[in-house]
């Protein structure tokens, strides 16, 4: 683990890959310039001119409307020139692989690279074979990260609760196949948050799961005592089907957020989930919906940390 | 060099803008040496409106050369831009790019009936027809060296001189 | 031709002779090993002071991709890898396409590789038609064809009364069953070791248990049936002390493992290195450690190249998505002797792991110096330092994850039958 793939030369940010391995300084720094870009959100022009002329190819090898939507409007507020590529559908199965795509791409002069992809390391994978002056952010690859929603989270996080060194953070669901948890738990644990829990069935946790700095909780009970933040994560139908959970019925009873289990934490305790969120399988609709729930901020500070990551990328 | 006492300056600065106040006049510091300014002269005019704050780090012409500023502040205009009269105030003014940029960002809140500009010190070497309607004084700089106003911990102003050029102003 | 190595250090573990002499060959055999028999007239005379003459590396798993895959690799380039690294005799593996589980096939496959005059091909035969774990092949055939075992490769099988019943046919013959122990249901789509690294990657993961379980299926069938049975490429501590238990109890079990899992651990997975996609998985430091303990101790009694050229194309890929595999052939020597330097092991006791003691897994008289025997030899400098380049290695496959290392030992002669076929 030599040379960091997302530091350049000078220990800037090059790419955005991983909430793993960054420096607290460095998501600090996007963290507060994210700040800056959410009074831009809120003025009657919500567009700045700093990417005036810069190309951002959203490559989306997995089909997400509503994530390549957010960085789509997150580059459009910062005048960058955005094309959206859903390449499930078109050259992959023509046989082209990845880096094909990618290296056509690179000829037609795009500055930005924001890649979704199904296997874990694909945003690597481009970001060790483009040319240097390309800057990659990954939305999302497999099961390994997801870093602009670990951003974002503790983004929404810190505007609740300024000091993450007081905190006690719950990170509740399928932790096994959630790109979004691990970035969350590096983020988390980078910027200082001293006891991350994390709260699941065994089926739904990575072995060694506790190397990463977190403690492991299989109680609601248990697990949600004394937390500051709860943060949800979406079970995918697909799980249901592979024989780790039984039904449904069963995880919500056990595992899914209602406002009896929320009266366990502390009472000033903020809700997360990254969303879409499944009501009456994860979370109860009176939580996602509630006075302790930040779901829906976490949607519009995501366009900031989204500005904001592209911002310095393009800058460095 | 012998560098201008800043506090006088600030005293002669305001009595020139008091001619022109209005109840709709508003004050915006440029960040960071504008920003301190403001507040000083609104302290000292007893404006009716709240002052704003620009950081101009995403208006910039110098972010392909040199990136984004690595601490941006959160602009803030606290009243309705649409029609009001601003100064805009600033430390030092120089080549009045940032003043360009400050401007661009001011219309994206709204178009004001007017805008003029206030700074503490004119350094000459403009590179866009920008003038300031009030100014401390004019004040003749090396072009390889940087002035910047401080803040000292009792909020004392005073002038500073650099060698090194950090960037445009 | 009539050969004379002059001055070398031969290293002959078989017979316990490390002494510095000459080597005299003719028709193919090993004539003497000591002073030149009077009257001898060499054709060539080879000066060997400085370098190591060891019996010809026997390699107990190549794939050579040799039909079917020609875009990975061909026999031509690989039987030159295989010679470039000191291989006389190897193994080829019956995943080709098709599949080596016809008898003409076999004989083509062999004639091919005779024709070329290098290594000799061995392949193993295909234990189920197609590789689909269902029906048995014509064993006893492909036996006359020139199989020298059977085997899956890679290839599932999941069906224990299968697998059973192949124990028990191929023990009717006399074959040995060559396994590579790993349940195809816990083993399911993943790609890594279950462990930190997985974990942290968010890599699909293979459990130890999976070969374990595996394992205890292929042990208590081996008891059961008698069937003399090789275990390919065991990757975990666990495993490995099953297989010892086993051996000590006096089944008819061997064993070998992959030379990149002797020295490589999930942690040189880094950021994702598609060279390091392995089957079986590269597992933890602590798994590492144990092979090579095992190995030292004797219940893991070979090491093989493992070898697995892999075309460019199909490495360029998310980790889970890039073909499996690592080219070894050329590096299964300077990686053995790495071991044997790591572990303070004499070399003779390292040389055994590839030369007497695989032939003796494959039942065949090669692997030894003595007078008569087959004039199979590796000369190399074992202090020669090399980098492992794309460039260097003659395989047509260029994947592995010693790209760009230092490499301690460099093949200078390599003999099959008595003639030269590799000088470097």
């Amino acid at each position: 683990m030599s040379n960091n793939p997302q530091l350049n030369r000078n220990g800037q940010l090059q790419h955005l890959l991983t909430t793993e391995g960054l420096p607290a300084p460095i998501l600090l720094n996007i963290l507060d310039t994210a700040e800056s870009f959410v009074g831009v959100t809120e003025r009657d022009v919500k567009k700045v001119p700093l990417l005036r002329g810069k190309s951002i190819f959203n490559l989306f090898f997995e089909p997400s409307t509503r994530t390549r939507t957010t960085f789509e409007i997150a580059a459009k507020r910062l005048s960058a020139d955005v094309v959206n590529l859903n390449i499930a559908a078109s050259s992959q199965s023509k046989g082209e692989t990845l880096l094909d795509t990618v290296n056509n791409l690179s000829a037609m002069h795009a500055d930005m690279f924001v890649v979704r992809h199904a296997q874990s390391g694909a945003a690597h994978l481009i970001a060790r074979h483009v040319r240097p002056e390309i800057h990659v952010i990954n939305a999302g690859d497999g099961r390994h990260a997801h870093p602009t929603q670990g951003l974002l989270d503790v983004f929404t996080i810190r505007r609740y609760k300024p000091d993450f060194r007081s905190l006690r953070v719950a990170i509740v669901g399928d932790i096994l196949h959630s790109r979004v948890a691990r970035s969350q738990i590096h983020a988390l644990t980078t910027l200082g948050v001293p006891e991350v829990r994390v709260i699941a069935p065994k089926t739904l946790l990575p072995t060694k799961v506790e190397r990463l700095g977190v403690h492991v909780y299989h109680d609601m009970t248990k697990g949600l005592k004394d937390v500051d933040v709860l943060m949800m994560l979406r079970l995918q139908n697909e799980r249901m089907f592979s024989a780790r959970l039984p039904s449904t019925e069963e995880y919500f009873k056990y595992y899914g957020l209602t406002q009896e289990k929320l009266s366990l934490a502390r009472q000033d305790a903020i809700v997360l989930h990254p969303g879409p969120m499944n009501r009456g399988v994860e979370i109860d609709s009176a939580v996602a919906d509630g006075g302790q729930s930040v779901i829906l901020p976490q949607v519009t500070f995501g366009i900031a940390v989204r500005m904001a990551v592209m911002s310095i990328l393009a800058g460095n | 060099m012998q560098l201008p006492d800043a506090e006088q300056l600030l005293i002669q600065l305001t009595e020139s803008i008091r001619r022109d106040i209005s109840p709709s006049t508003a004050l915006v510091g440029i960040h960071t040496g504008g920003v301190w300014l403001a507040e000083r002269l609104l302290q000292n005019l007893q404006l009716p409106l709240p002052s704003g704050t620009l950081d101009v780090s995403f208006y910039r012409d110098d972010f392909a050369q040199i990136g984004l500023h690595p601490q941006v502040r959160p602009s803030d205009i606290p009243f309705t831009v649409e029609g009001s009269h601003i100064i805009l105030v600033d430390d030092v003014l120089y080549t009045g790019r940032t003043i360009r940029a400050a401007i661009n960002e001011l219309f994206d809140y709204g178009r004001p009936a007017s805008v003029r500009l206030a700074a503490l010190i004119d350094r000459g070497g403009r590179e866009l027809p920008i003038a300031a309607q009030y100014v401390g004084a004019v004040v003749d700089v090396p072009s390889d060296k940087m002035l910047a106003l401080e803040q000292s911990a009792d909020g004392t102003l005073g002038l500073s001189l650099y060698s090194k050029i950090r960037d445009n102003e | 031709m009539k050969l004379v190595i002059r001055n070398g250090r031969i290293v002959d573990p078989k017979n316990g002779v490390d002494a510095v002499t000459d080597v005299s060959i003719d028709a193919g055999k090993v004539i003497a090993v000591g002073p030149i028999p009077a009257g001898f007239h060499a054709d060539r005379e080879v000066e060997a002071s400085g370098l190591v003459v060891s019996p010809g590396l026997v390699d107990l798993s190549a794939r050579l991709r040799e039909p079917g895959f020609e875009y990975k690799a061909t026999l031509e380039s690989e039987m030159a890898a295989g010679v470039a690294g000191g291989i006389t005799s190897l193994v080829c593996l019956p995943d080709t396409d098709p599949v080596l589980d016809e008898p003409g096939l076999v004989e083509m496959l062999k004639h091919r590789a005779r024709n070329l005059h290098q290594a000799r091909v061995y392949p193993l035969g295909a234990l189920t038609r197609g590789l689909k774990g269902e029906w048995l092949t014509e064993m006893a055939e492909l036996r006359d064809a020139g199989c020298i075992a059977f085997g899956q490769s890679d290839m599932p099988l999941p069906n224990t009364r299968v697998l059973m019943q192949a124990m028990q046919y191929a023990s009717t013959f006399g074959f040995s069953v060559w396994l590579r122990p790993q349940d195809v249901h816990l083993a399911d789509g993943g790609v890594a070791h279950d462990g930190e690294v997985a974990t942290r990657l968010g890599l699909p993961p293979i459990s130890v248990c999976a070969e374990t379980v595996a394992l205890s299926n292929i042990i208590l069938m081996a008891r059961a049936t008698g069937a003399r049975v090789h275990l390919c490429r065991v990757s975990s501590a666990e495993g490995t002390a099953m297989i010892r238990a086993a051996r000590r109890e006096g089944l008819p079990i061997t064993c070998d493992v992959a030379v990149n899992h002797i020295h490589l651990s999930e942690m040189d997975i880094g950021y994702f290195d598609s060279n390091c996609h392995l089957v079986p998985p590269l597992r933890a430091l602590s798994d590492r450690e144990a092979l090579r303990a095992g190995l030292r101790d004797g219940t893991i009694d070979a090491i093989c190249s493992d070898h697995a050229p892999v075309d460019e194309d199909a490495k360029l890929l998310p980790f889970a998505e890039a073909e499996a595999g690592a080219v070894g052939l050329e590096l299964l020597l300077p990686l053995t002797l790495k071991w044997a330097t790591e572990m303070k092991i004499p070399l003779a006791a390292a040389l055994a792991k590839i030369t007497v003691e695989p032939a003796r897994i494959l039942g065949l008289d090669a692997g030894h110096l003595s007078a008569g025997a087959l004039a199979d030899l590796c000369i190399f400098d074992p202090d020669q330092y090399w980098t492992v380049e794309a460039s260097e290695l003659k395989s047509q496959g260029k994947n592995t994850p010693f790209l760009g290392m230092e490499l301690k030992g460099r093949v200078k002669y390599t003999v099959v039958d008595g003639n030269i076929v590799h000088e470097g």
